[in-house]
């Protein structure tokens, strides 16, 4: 069963190296800018230790010596030395600039591309804000992974290991004692990163769940307000806010412990280095130049021993975001379109012993051999209570959802065999609830085809009554949405429909998308409906008797199964079920009768 | 520097540029201050952070002690190195006397653990602090939200007034956790090892310090490039973010219209600004770190050379050489933090600025200063000659009188724009009338407490917001002291129960899981249950019945009139057969009643607006 579902949004992958390992592809185009990186940084390791030798050089030559002409030279060099690291360094981030995000970037386009390809049945369980967060989060977890992480990994381990060899080799008792103080840096690091990647991640869930609290103060402001319910929620709020604090302040006393560490442990070897150092010189066995250069070195090993921690800490991270983007890229799109292709689509509509069941409830059949034809240009209305599966059944058509058994058939040919554009472009829909996006009026109703003329869509306002928008500030180029124009539930159900209807569809699937609209308004749409109904096939999912108008035939729905096809009128007259779901003409005679008594 | 960085002179320019599918639209008020945004905290957001920060007074003076502390125990480390090497080396030389030696060593780790118990201290008290204020904020911008009226949520959207409790207060912890402690240590470490510098050598001190004015300089210029790169960085993600967003969200209508072509090659340009501008952002840091880094080695050469000069002559002695370039490494390394400070107090002086204007709204429906206490309910609505605008000007309700009996149900017709909902909005006090009184029982309605209105008057829309937790918690929301037997009534009533028990956990189901299937529909059964088990005097439907088909209405209909018997309900419907159960059918035109009646009454006139939308229905139906 996990196989079909897909990942769950819920769950961590498994993640290890070679999750990252998968991502190398991604590198390729850069090699070039990624072995500039490398040498550059390695040639900047020589130099960090080049410049404390030229100084204890100087200290140990012309000033001990007294000998002023090397001066000058070893200055000059210093000079240079110090112009090439930074030179070095400009090399290596600008390169990396560009690689890494271009990295970054190609990664963003796959996982978008991947994301449209899946079927709702993967969107159906996925929030937006859980592939958000993959998308940016873990993207650029992994961008700075590939430019920094992995190359100060290797670039540390370098500087440390040849810093104490030449430290070593300058004096070996104080070189003893820098490797031995950066044993317990290294072992505290490692171990606090541990216990801090836990408590982070448990202050992001704590944060998470405020936002939530948030987020719910927000959307549901109305109905907090008309319960009275704000002191509730605000005390709800309160209780979170304060649990998030708490787990804070453990987060800020363990980094506090872990920092002062750090500082501490250099800080004792410095005094160690010093009392031995000055003893060394002392007694002759070192030179003032050596020490000086000595704890110079010992200073400069103190960030890439004590920041090994948080890149390896950075390396789990990344690896968890490989796990998480490529768990994503290996969820194959279960919906993919065959290669047939209708020649001349008559808009010939047929259920065949339709079987559904959602992918994650597979048990539970919501449509049971549901089975219907369409003629060309027939319009049919789909009645049926609450929760029948109406919605369901008209998401079959366009292949939203795939049939659990039986087939759906468009002129003769299964959907599934149907190039998927080509059968998209067959079929519209006015879903129930219209999304709109934060893009101009034009942007929007254009979504099924770009290419309309202004002509097309302002006979597809007309059709749908939606004549609101050229009142709009900015006609059509208005924005709304969102971050837009606020319009209102029947404004945007007029929109979804004339998306639809300028689709020019051979099968127009209309998911009650009057509901919002007053009886006045509902009246002239259907009258325009009438005229793009007489020519294309319709399948309307109605709650009223108004709508079913619209149709040639009725069709009811009943626990998942078709139970009777007919006219209306008969319908209403032979089937009692039918009678009760559309009955207000049975109630509104009885008003008549007591209005007439 | 390259092509194919973003203008950013220009603040405007972006605008233009961009592409048509956008869209027109007002300028964002956010996205205004984020522009106008200087570092200074200014107006609001200076008295913001001095009201949040003045019960901590003294603790910050403490913290500002310690700091002290800490920076001056760090910075005489290397100066002790110097001691060490100037007088701990030569009795060692002379007669093996290691006193001196084991004197400054002594003072080394003395300086050492004062710095480390000062810096634990500062961090965890500095920590405490910071979160305490963030509690501080978080909480009373929460309950502000709540406080202000439906009016101002209606404007304000509640994208923003999420964006307001999750990125604004982000952006002022992250202030509080980084900015503070490390722009202090970076001046005092700038300052003190300046000083220290020149008390060392003051000819030495001097040339290291003529770095200073290139520095300067550098820094400035960087503060500059990279907070208007900054912005425009944020701009960008914010763009691939809502087209992200809304492109999964609305999934199911971008697949069904074949859109991802269209929505690829939009979301690869957004993409690819995002890119560009981060690029510039990386190119401006691959220009200034190497650029520090170049002005300290060259400093430090300069100090070398004439160091070793002056070291020659026997004018400083080796010691203090060392301590010097000691000490220069330390002067440059804040100078990076420092200007990326920049960019954290920029974000949280807007993001203060912002929240200080929340705070500061008044709310629309103030509570009574002397509440007025309502003992027994009858539930008498009246409006005694009620004027309301939205906006100044343009009334949507110019004058109305109306008294609705205690235990009467009337249903409110008319066309989209009446009033209707005007006029509910009204009787709830999601706003004030501007001119005249609304009453409950004969009170005034802003003479009650917002507590003892809501738990008499409740409205059901058809917004069936339902919130985190279980089905029973939703239904609960109003009375949560309510048993598990009464709930289950309230769902029977409305024949919501059998479908509650087919889901997996019945009651229990969580309603972000499974619950999300529920339809709409079953949501807003909910949704009365929710409003019937809270057992109002007065109960107001907007719309409400508008996604139930025709047998659940019926079943909220008799719920109303057995449940709810003896209660006045409002109904606004624009489905005629909602009006079946009403006594009294007020038809509502411009803000005025134009025809007030039974039902009855109204058809049998024959004529009227209510007898020919009753006509127009009825053709509807035939």
């Amino acid at each position: 069963m996990a196989t079909d579902l897909g990942p769950d949004p819920d769950s961590n992958p498994p993640a290890g190296v070679h999750s990252l390992w998968r991502l190398r592809g991604y590198l390729k185009p850069h090699r070039l800018a990624l072995t500039i990186m490398l040498l550059t940084s390695l040639a900047g390791v020589g130099l960090t230790i080049a410049i404390p030798l030229v100084t204890k050089a100087i200290i140990d030559g012309p000033i001990t010596n007294r000998d002023l002409s090397a001066v000058l030279p070893l200055g000059l060099l210093a000079l240079g030395l110090g112009v090439l690291e930074a030179a070095l360094i400009f090399w290596r981030r600008w390169v990396q600039s560009n690689a890494v995000l271009g990295v970054e970037t190609a990664m963003r386009h796959d996982l978008y591309e991947r994301l449209q390809e899946l079927p709702m049945g993967f969107h159906s369980r996925w929030q937006s804000g859980q592939l958000l967060s993959r998308a940016t989060t873990d993207l650029s977890g992994i961008r700075r992974f590939f430019g920094f992480g992995m190359l100060f990994l290797l670039i540390n381990i370098v500087q440390v290991i040849v810093v104490t060899i030449v430290l070593l080799n300058m004096y070996w008792p104080l070189g003893l004692v820098v490797g031995a103080a950066a044993v317990p840096i290294v072992a505290l690091s490692m171990r606090f990163e541990k216990r801090y990647v836990v408590i982070s991640r448990q202050v992001q869930d704590e944060q998470g769940d405020l936002a939530t609290h948030a987020e719910e103060g927000a959307v549901g402001i109305r109905v907090i307000k008309s319960f009275g319910r704000g002191e509730h929620v605000s005390l709800q709020y309160e209780e979170a806010a304060d649990k998030l604090r708490d787990t804070s302040m453990v987060k800020v006393r363990l980094a506090a412990k872990f920092w002062t560490f750090l500082e501490i442990i250099p800080n004792l070897a410095v005094a160690v280095v010093l009392l031995l150092g000055s003893i060394g010189v002392g007694r002759g066995s070192l030179t003032p130049g050596e020490l000086v250069a000595f704890i110079t070195l010992l200073l400069s090993l103190v960030w890439p021993v004590s920041s090994l921690g948080v890149i390896l800490a950075m390396a789990q991270e990344a690896m968890t975001s490989a796990a998480r983007i490529l768990e994503i890229f290996d969820t194959e799109p279960s919906i993919v379109g065959g290669s047939e292709v209708i020649a001349e689509p008559r808009g010939h509509l047929r259920f065949e012993h339709v079987d559904f069941a959602f992918p994650d409830a597979p048990d539970e059949l919501v449509l049971r051999d549901v089975n219907l034809d369409l003629a060309p240009g027939e319009t049919i209305a789909l009645v049926g209570a609450t929760g029948s599966g109406k919605t369901v059944l008209t998401s079959l058509v366009p292949r939203l959802y795939d049939v659990t058994a039986g087939r759906v058939t468009l002129d003769g040919t299964d959907v599934r065999e149907l190039d998927l554009k080509h059968l998209r472009s067959l079929v519209a829909t006015a879903f129930e609830e219209p999304t709109l996006f934060s893009m101009s009026a034009r942007e929007n109703v254009t979504l099924g085809r770009s290419e309309a003329s202004d002509a097309d869509i302002d006979e597809a306002l007309d059709i749908a009554q939606a004549g609101f928008v050229r009142d709009l500030p900015w006609g059509l180029d208005t924005r709304i949405g969102e971050q837009g124009m606020a319009l209102s539930g029947g404004q945007r159900q007029r929109l979804a429909l004339v998306r639809a209807v300028l689709a020019r569809p051979k099968v127009l699937v209309l998911d009650d998308t009057l509901s919002a609209l007053d009886v006045h308004t509902e009246k002239l749409v259907e009258d325009a409906l009438q005229s793009v109904l007489g020519s294309t096939t319709g399948l309307v999912v109605a709650h009223r008797a108004s709508t079913v108008l619209l149709a040639d035939r009725v069709a009811l729905l009943q626990d998942g199964t078709i139970t009777h096809v007919g006219d209306h009128r008969v319908l209403l007259a032979e089937v009692p079920a039918y009678r009760e779901l559309l009955a207000a003409d049975a109630e509104l005679s009885e008003l008549d009768e007591a209005v007439t008594a | 520097m390259s092509t194919d960085t973003p203008p950013q002179d220009q603040p405007g320019a972006d605008e233009r540029r961009q592409p048509s599918w956008r869209g027109v639209a007002q300028v964002d008020d956010d996205e205004a201050a984020e522009r106008e945004r200087s570092v200074r905290f200014s107006g609001g957001s200076a008295a913001l952070l001095r009201e949040l920060l003045a019960p901590y007074r003294r603790a910050i003076w403490l913290l500002i002690g310690v700091v002290v502390v800490e920076n001056a125990a760090r910075l005489s480390i290397p100066y002790l190195v110097k001691e060490g090497i100037d007088t701990g080396i030569p009795p060692i030389r002379t007669d093996d006397n290691l006193t001196p030696l084991t004197i400054v060593v002594c003072l080394v780790l003395v300086a050492a653990v004062t710095q480390a118990v000062a810096r634990n201290f500062f961090l965890v008290r500095s920590g405490l602090l910071g979160q305490n204020v963030l509690y501080e904020v978080r909480r009373r911008v929460f309950r502000h939200f709540q406080v202000l009226s439906p009016a101002f949520h209606d404007d304000y959207t509640s994208g923003r007034v999420i964006s307001r409790q999750t990125s604004d207060v982000d952006a002022i912890y992250e202030m509080l956790e980084t900015g503070f402690d490390g722009l202090i240590t970076a001046a005092l470490t700038l300052v003190g090892t300046a000083g220290i510098l020149l008390f060392l050598d003051l000819k030495l001190g001097l040339v290291a310090l003529a770095c200073g004015p290139f520095l300067f300089l550098l820094t400035n210029w960087f503060r500059r490039a990279s907070s208007a790169s900054y912005r425009i960085t944020r701009e960008k993600v914010a763009l691939v973010i809502v087209h992200f967003v809304e492109s999964m969200g609305g999934v199911q209508a971008v697949q069904a219209f074949r859109r991802e072509p269209r929505n690829q090659e939009i979301f690869d340009d957004v993409n690819d600004q995002y890119r560009r501008a981060n690029l510039h952002a990386f190119r401006l840091v691959a220009f200034f770190m190497p650029g520090i880094k170049l002005i300290g080695n060259v400093t430090i050469a300069v100090v070398l050379l004439y160091g070793g000069y002056l070291a020659y002559n026997g004018d400083v002695t080796v010691g203090v050489l060392a301590a010097s370039l000691l000490y220069l490494r330390q002067f440059f390394e804040p100078m990076m933090e420092i200007s990326q400070f920049y960019n954290t107090f920029q974000s949280a002086s807007a993001a203060l600025d912002k929240l200080a204007g929340v705070l500061r709204e008044e709310p629309g429906v103030p509570e009574p200063e002397e509440p007025h206490r309502l003992q027994e309910t009858h539930g008498e609505v009246s409006f005694d000659a009620v004027r309301f605008s939205y906006t100044e000007g343009r009334d949507v309700i110019p004058g109305l009188d109306l008294t609705v009996p205690a235990g009467q149900t009337i249903a409110l017709v008319g066309t989209t724009g009446a009033g209707k909902t005007t006029l509910a909005k009204l009787a709830t006090r999601f706003y004030d009338p501007v001119e005249g009184t609304v009453r409950l029982d004969g009170v005034d309605l802003r003479r009650l407490t917002a507590d003892d209105l809501r738990e008499r008057v409740v409205m059901v829309t058809q917004e069936n917001y339902l919130f985190s937790g279980t089905i029973a918690d939703n239904i609960r929301f109003g009375r949560p002291e309510a048993s598990m037997a009464e709930v289950e009534r309230a769902a029977t009533a409305l024949g919501a129960h059998d479908f509650i028990m087919a889901l997996p956990d019945g009651y229990q189901t969580d309603v972000a899981n499974r619950g999300g299937r529920l339809s709409a529909g079953q949501r807003q059964l909910v949704a009365f249950a929710r409003a019937f088990l809270a057992d109002p005097a007065v109960l107001i439907l907007d719309e409400a019945t508008s996604s139930l088909d025709v047998p659940s209405e019926r079943l909220v209909q008799q719920a109303l009139q057995t449940v709810l018997s003896g209660r006045t309900a409002v109904i606004i419907a624009h489905r005629l057969s909602t009006v079946e159960i009403a006594d009294r059918v007020l038809v509502m035109e411009h803000g005025r009643i134009v025809e007030d009646g039974s039902p009855a009454e109204l058809i049998g006139s024959g004529e009227g607006r209510f007898a020919d939308l009753h006509d127009a229905w009825l053709e509807s139906l035939a």
